[in-house]
């Protein structure tokens, strides 16, 4: 089962994507997903997150292959956003469909953690007026030697 | 004409997010830095930068450049 990976300058519609997921893959007996939004707070009014289309997405489809080939999945979705955001909205959707529940939790948090540290994604923050880059976390780092 | 791009926090320092370049031949890339001023020179040559020519990360050492490249700089990413 091919995974479903997306970049997406609009809006994501988490309940919707979910609901056509899980309508295409009746034979999960678990699907576990994870909705990553802009935090609201610390002054941040808006956010842009910056790509670079030749290696993007392709690194996204890569990942989502991984996990195929790591764990019993039956189906995989990943939306990630670019371009601007506002607190709340949704950044990313990540969604792991497995026959049993064990493989659906880790294909979900590896994908994230990955999507973290190695996509290719350059975010800024809006604060006070000014923009600012967001520079990578060391935690970032640390989630994902977890899976070698 | 070369095109060069500045991901995340180097376009700030170019002050551009791309610069297209006419080379007449193929450039070695510390040529094409000798094109730019110091400051981004000394911003596009740290180490956790890397190079993209055409969408595929190449090393920077003996990196020749010709003028139909898209050559991308791509600072360490900031996490999803």
């Amino acid at each position: 089962m091919a995974a479903d990976v997306r970049l997406s300058e609009q809006a994501i519609d988490p309940a919707a994507e979910l609901a056509a997921f899980s309508a295409a893959h009746e034979a999960a007996g678990g699907i576990v997903s994870f909705l990553g939004q802009v935090r609201a707070g610390g002054g941040v009014k808006a956010l842009e997150l910056r790509h670079y289309e030749p290696l993007t997405l392709p690194g996204m489809r890569e990942l989502a292959e991984r996990a195929h080939a790591r764990w019993s999945l039956e189906g995989l979705l990943v939306i990630h956003r670019t371009g601007l955001m506002h607190p709340g909205d949704p950044i990313v959707l990540v969604a792991a469909a497995a026959r049993h529940r064990r493989d659906a939790f880790a294909a979900a948090e590896f994908a994230m953690d990955h999507l973290k540290s190695e996509s290719w994604f350059w975010k800024r923050e809006q604060v006070d007026g000014e923009w600012r880059w967001v520079e990578p976390r060391e935690q970032d780092f640390e989630d994902i030697r977890r899976w070698e | 004409m070369a095109r060069l791009l500045f991901l995340g926090r180097l376009e700030d320092v170019a002050g551009m997010e791309e610069l297209s370049l006419p080379l007449a031949r193929v450039c070695p890339l510390a040529e094409v830095m000798a094109m730019l001023p110091g400051e981004l020179v000394e911003a596009l040559r740290k180490p956790n930068v890397k190079i993209a020519v055409n969408g595929v990360i190449v090393a920077a050492e003996g990196l020749a450049i010709a003028d139909t490249d898209e050559v991308a700089f791509l600072p360490p990413v900031s996490g999803g």
